[in-house]
């Protein structure tokens, strides 16, 4: 018990002293997952609702195995995309492993499941409410498609916080994609994770408090937004 | 629609923010990659040396900190340009393989044998690593060992091999063998309070100790040789040969060798340089 009251003390001390190299890698932290979240996004809400809407052979199977795929294991996903990214590997050639890059990858591949599944569920409710009334108005496929996801951006900002919340929190991938390299891919994560091997519990239980901190200040900003453009727009 | 061309456009506009976020590095110093162990990452001793041979080169080092064996795997792949690692067997394997040149010496410390402090297999003080670990086998006394393949690992199994235990059939629940890294072994012994091989770089910079302590220090067969290697560049065309053979240079010069000197904690010395090549 005695480390948890030296952690907050050192987290606050830790804040306090606005350390450049602790902000560095909040900072990377914050970049690193809010692009993976940006990209996941682009990749997940239209592959999810396509498959709420859509009619095509293997729609169900491609629906169980994104559900599934939401329990990835980040490690393996590391391992996986250190295989493709490593020189060795088929896209060697780029110079991506170990960059921040390489992360956001890792995450994207994590993530998009997530994202895609939650995003199939939520359209598809939404479809049973629209169809006809889509359909009556001669709306197509695609058109269809942009207009659920537009109706339904409240609950699917819920669905990207969720995929933030699993991107930011995440240490194995990122670990063997990114080397944990002081300065270059050092993430918060990794830092605690290092930490923690260093023996020093209350400095890695301060980052964790910041950490966490750092995710409750985005979602209170998020659903502030979402209460102010509710307000605005209905 | 109205909506959608503004969706469309929304898109549009996060596409080119993920794009400016994950380009938007910034521009960057020449560097090199170096695969090396958590014991010199983890005890501060490249946070204390490698600024000073940036200052002196303008090459920026980026080190991955792994056990050895992973380290030389990592170089294995082409993935990095320098390995420094402290597994001579494991090292001359690499060589023999074409996979790394010019293997040097730089520095050495040793291990040390960690226990608790109340010594259930009666070794403390005593300066025979091999009687120490016959001693813990005979009294089925809580052992973690890394299983990771790092050079401490390997040193650890050189030692049971040496002190004549056949840890195939002595294994039993008092060997834990939990395949991690020095620093989350440590933390294994402290809780369990069992005993633990480590180099002393690690130990003197761990701060969870609890009720650990060196039980077994000084033996000669402790010593612990560092190696430092360029990944071979005729069989990795996009090893950076150059600025890997000035890290080489410099750290086997008399500035890098005395940087390497120079890295204490509390007084006490990690690393002792002993390079061959001025």
């Amino acid at each position: 018990m005695q480390e948890i009251s030296q952690a907050i003390a050192a987290a606050a001390a830790l804040v306090g002293s606005g350390d450049s190299k602790l902000v560095a890698i909040m900072l990377l932290s914050l970049r690193v997952s809010l692009c993976a979240v940006l990209l996941s996004a682009l990749i997940g809400l239209p592959l999810g609702a396509a498959l709420a809407i859509g009619r095509f052979a293997g729609r169900q199977t491609l629906t169980v195995i994104l559900n599934a795929f939401m329990g990835l294991p980040p490690v393996v996903v590391g391992l996986f995309v250190y295989l493709m990214l490593s020189r060795a590997g088929p896209l060697g050639q780029f110079g991506l492993l170990f960059t921040p890059t390489a992360m956001v990858i890792a995450q994207v591949v994590l993530i998009t499941p997530i994202i895609a599944a939650l995003a199939r569920q939520i359209v598809a409710d939404a479809w049973q409410d629209y169809a006809e009334q889509l359909k009556s108005l001669g709306a197509g496929f695609t058109q269809s498609v942009r207009t659920l996801i537009w109706d339904t951006r409240f609950s699917l900002l819920t669905v990207l916080l969720a995929g933030f919340g699993r991107a930011v929190a995440e240490v194995g991938a990122v670990m063997i994609v990114g080397g944990n390299i002081d300065g270059v891919t050092r993430v918060m994560t990794t830092a605690i994770a290092l930490e923690t091997s260093r023996g020093d519990l209350p400095l890695a239980l301060a980052l964790g408090l910041i950490l966490i901190a750092l995710v409750l200040l985005l979602n209170t900003c998020a659903h502030l937004i979402r209460q102010t453009a509710q307000r605005r727009y209905g | 629609m109205a909506l959608s061309r503004s969706f469309g456009r929304r898109a549009m506009l996060a596409l080119v923010a993920a794009c400016t976020l994950v380009a938007c590095v910034r521009a960057e110093d020449p560097y090199i990659t170096v695969a090396s162990t958590t014991s010199t990452e983890q005890s501060g001793l490249f946070g204390h040396l490698l600024p000073q041979f940036s200052k002196a080169s303008g090459i920026q080092v980026r080190v991955v900190a792994l056990g050895t064996g992973q380290a030389l795997d990592l170089a294995r792949r082409g993935d990095a340009d320098v390995v420094f690692v402290h597994d001579p067997a494991a090292e001359q394997k690499f060589l023999d393989e074409g996979h790394g040149v010019q293997r040097h010496d730089v520095m050495y410390n040793d291990f040390v044998l960690i226990g608790p402090k109340d010594d259930a297999a009666k070794v403390a003080g005593s300066k025979d690593i091999l009687e120490a670990l016959r001693k813990i086998r005979d009294a089925q006394a809580a052992f973690v060992s890394r299983g990771d393949k790092s050079g401490t690992h390997a040193a650890e199994l050189r030692y049971w091999n040496a002190a004549g235990v056949d840890l195939d059939a002595a294994r039993g629940p008092w060997y834990r063998d939990t395949g991690s890294g020095m620093g989350p072994a440590l933390n294994t012994a402290a809780s369990m309070n069992a005993y633990v091989l480590a180099d002393r770089a690690t130990w003197l910079s761990f701060k969870n100790r609890r009720a650990l302590q060196i039980v077994v220090e000084g033996d000669k067969r402790l010593f612990n040789q560092y190696g430092v290697m360029l990944v071979n560049p005729a069989k990795h065309p996009q090893v950076k040969q150059q600025a890997g053979q000035k890290f080489l240079d410099w750290v086997m010069s008399t500035a890098g060798q005395q940087a390497i000197a120079g890295y204490r904690i509390d007084g006490q010395q990690l690393f002792f340089p002993n390079a061959t090549k001025p």
